[in-house]
């Protein structure tokens, strides 16, 4: 019996499990304990993976080597780039470490850690060491958090061989594709758009269930256009799409949900029967990953579009404070419409 | 009258015999690496440890191979030598061939062994100091009573992220200890102009972390000093912070070809004079009478033919097949193909 349950609840929940089956998953980022995590993912797991209770309260940690580390959830200092490198090291040696970004944003500061540490140990050693390592967090816009805590920086780390990259948008999705990123051994990165975590879906209740990475999801079916997003912007999409049917335009939309490794043979099916493409992203509409999409249909499917490629991505500002400006920075169904106009 | 009274030694003659050929080792295969350099065999950065030697050996002597885990920043050919590697894997890695530890993926600063507890082998300075305080972290979390030694330069004592990492290995007792080996100069800039408190020994001070400063160029000095301190650790289960001062003879590295930019080939010349670990232990074996100067020279020969053999072997393996381009970047996929 599936259960309805939030984005938010859902991720919670797959870390339970993963924690559960396999002693050697840990958690570690700033406030994810005895805070509950800034979004309130990690709430309760503190006191339900301290180890001895006694000493949970107060570090230091606890000084016998048969006490070892004392909890499974681990609190950090604010110092992305040391405890990313101290999870890259433990998940060297076979631990399987999900570290929280408090907002995808600050992973900026561990960008070496991830790029040019995590991403490239199997490569550099020759395939002796794994990096089982999940890195998640709020990624995007949320409300009014300005200019430096609402980045969506999918497009860097989708940029970066050696990285995998989602950004699922149902909570069956979240719940499904974080299990899926824990039993990984490559790094992971899994961008949670902060608008989703208290949206609402159904969830399986299968402990073994689980949704594999590089397949993408069609969201709704139509013939007439294909509308190509991923993470919260194929929410936006679907609105779009309900709008298009009262005009008579039947939009399917497909979520792309695995950016890396990336599933175009289920967009280029999409644009295949529809003719027509617009890509859908919330990061800077320059140069951003929805540029890359766009690219492949042009590759792959020119000689079946009837219309140029759309693009419709966030604004090429830094995100302003004013919620006025924000939301004109933040695609929209409207903008979504107006694309179908211009492209024809 | 001076009593007469038979020294103790410092090691056994077997030990001694051993450190003189594991630092003739080193010697000899970073000149053989400068060689495979200048003709062409190997390219990009390479760094050579030669001044340095004392230091390695000393510490990996006093670690439980197989079990303890060594990270260390570029300047690293003498780690998997010491800890079990096959010299002729460790070459071919360095001229990027396909029998290489890493099938020519890694080439000299990314040297890694992890089944004997080498994890290289990393080119940002700095950035490798969070994973070593990782390894012990995961040591710590399984209960395992490892030891991780994790070396850095005087240069990466500077880098922010090795603050980060004393003050979570400070803060949560990991069983680390932060090696600076001090070797005067960071790249072409000489500590008194790169770092603000000379003594970076007191880098771990202010974490609460127990902190001192050695002779890193006297074997018997070193292997002392780190035996008493990787137990502690081991015992303890808490961080240490050691600053061992040793002497770079070489450029820093293949491609620094004018060493006059940041320091005098004289001065070069008086340590290598005055503190070269390998004739320092000479002198220390011919005033114990523990060596004859002549079996010093047949060792030495018998080393740099070994070495000579290293090289042809490595030489004979073949470079990487142009599909294996593709390996080893995902652990169950393949990346996306073509240009």
């Amino acid at each position: 019996m599936p259960t309805t349950m939030t984005y938010r609840e859902a991720l919670r929940a797959a870390i339970v499990q993963e924690m559960d089956r396999d002693p050697d998953v840990f958690l570690m980022g700033e406030d994810i304990g005895k805070y509950k995590g800034t979004f309130r993912v990690t709430d309760g797991l503190f006191e339900k993976y301290a180890v001895d209770k006694k000493d949970w309260l107060v570090p230091p940690f606890n000084k016998n080597l048969q006490d070892g580390i004392g909890r499974r959830v681990v609190d950090t200092p604010i110092t992305e780039p040391g405890f990313t490198g101290i999870a890259i090291g433990a998940a060297m040696v076979g631990l399987r470490p999900i570290i929280e970004m408090m907002t995808m944003s600050f992973s900026i500061l561990a960008l070496d850690q991830i790029i040019n540490h995590a991403a490239k140990v199997h490569s550099m050693t020759g395939g002796q060491a794994t990096v089982p390592l999940v890195v998640r967090g709020p990624g995007g816009a949320a409300n009014q958090l300005s200019a430096q805590h609402s980045h969506s920086l999918e497009g860097w780390y989708a940029h970066c061989p050696g990285l995998k990259v989602v950004a699922p948008v149902t909570p069956e999705d979240a719940f499904g594709m974080l299990k899926t990123a824990v039993r990984d051994n490559n790094p992971v990165i899994f961008t949670e758009n902060p608008g989703l975590y208290s949206m609402k879906g159904e969830v399986s209740d299968d402990p073994d269930f689980l949704v594999p990475f590089g397949k993408a999801r069609i969201a709704r079916e139509g013939k007439d256009l294909s509308l190509i997003a991923y993470s919260r912007m194929v929410n936006v999409s679907l609105l779009a799409a309900e709008l298009l049917e009262k005009e008579g335009i039947d939009a399917e939309v497909v979520d792309v949900r695995s950016l890396l490794p990336l599933d175009t043979e289920t967009i280029f099916q999409s644009v295949r029967k529809t003719n027509r493409a617009i890509v859908v992203y919330e990061d800077w509409r320059s140069g951003g990953f929805g540029a890359e999409i766009a690219a492949r249909i042009g590759e792959e499917c020119f000689d079946d579009l009837d219309a140029p490629v759309g693009r419709v991505g966030g604004l090429n500002v830094p995100m302003p404070y004013s919620r006025v400006l924000e939301l004109q920075c933040i695609p929209n169904e409207q903008d979504v419409l107006d694309c179908v106009r211009k492209i024809g | 009258m001076a009593k007469q009274a038979k020294l103790e030694l410092a090691a056994s003659p077997a030990d001694l015999e051993r450190y003189y050929r594991e630092m003739l080792l080193i010697r000899h295969f970073e000149e053989k690496c400068n060689h495979v350099y200048r003709t062409g065999k190997a390219g990009g950065y390479l760094h050579v440890y030669i001044g340095m030697e004392a230091t390695a050996v000393g510490w990996v002597d006093a670690l439980k191979l197989g079990w303890d885990y060594v990270i260390a920043a570029y300047r690293i050919h003498a780690f998997p030598l010491l800890m079990g590697t096959d010299p002729v894997a460790c070459m071919a890695e360095i001229m990027g061939r396909s029998g290489g530890m890493s099938r020519g993926k890694g080439g000299s600063m990314h040297l890694y062994d992890i089944p004997n507890g080498f994890f290289g082998g990393w080119g940002i300075v700095g950035g490798h100091n969070p994973l070593g305080a990782g390894l012990a972290f995961a040591a710590k979390y399984r209960k395992e009573d490892r030891v991780t030694l994790c070396f850095l330069g005087d240069g990466a004592a500077n880098a922010g992220v090795f603050f980060e990492a004393l003050n979570m290995a400070g803060l949560w007792d990991l069983p680390v200890i932060f090696i600076i080996e001090n070797n005067e100069y960071a790249m072409g800039t000489a500590i008194e102009r790169h770092a603000a408190d000379t003594e970076l020994w007191k880098r771990g001070l202010p974490f609460g972390i127990k902190s001192e400063r050695m002779d890193g160029m006297d074997v018997l000095k070193v292997r002392k000093k780190a035996k008493e301190i990787v137990d502690w650790v081991r015992k303890e289960q808490k961080p240490y912070v050691v600053e061992v001062m040793n002497y770079r003879f070489a450029g820093h590295g293949a491609a620094d070809n004018d060493q006059t930019l940041y320091r005098e080939l004289k001065s070069v010349d008086k340590q290598k004079e005055t503190r070269d670990p390998i004739r320092l232990l000479e002198a220390y074996m011919r005033a114990n009478k523990v060596m004859t100067d002549e079996k010093m020279e047949a060792i030495d020969a018998e080393i740099a033919e070994q070495v000579d053999e290293i090289y042809e072997k490595a030489d004979a393996s073949p470079h990487p097949e142009p599909h294996e381009v593709y390996d080893d970047v995902y652990t169950d996929m393949s990346p996306e193909r073509g240009h």
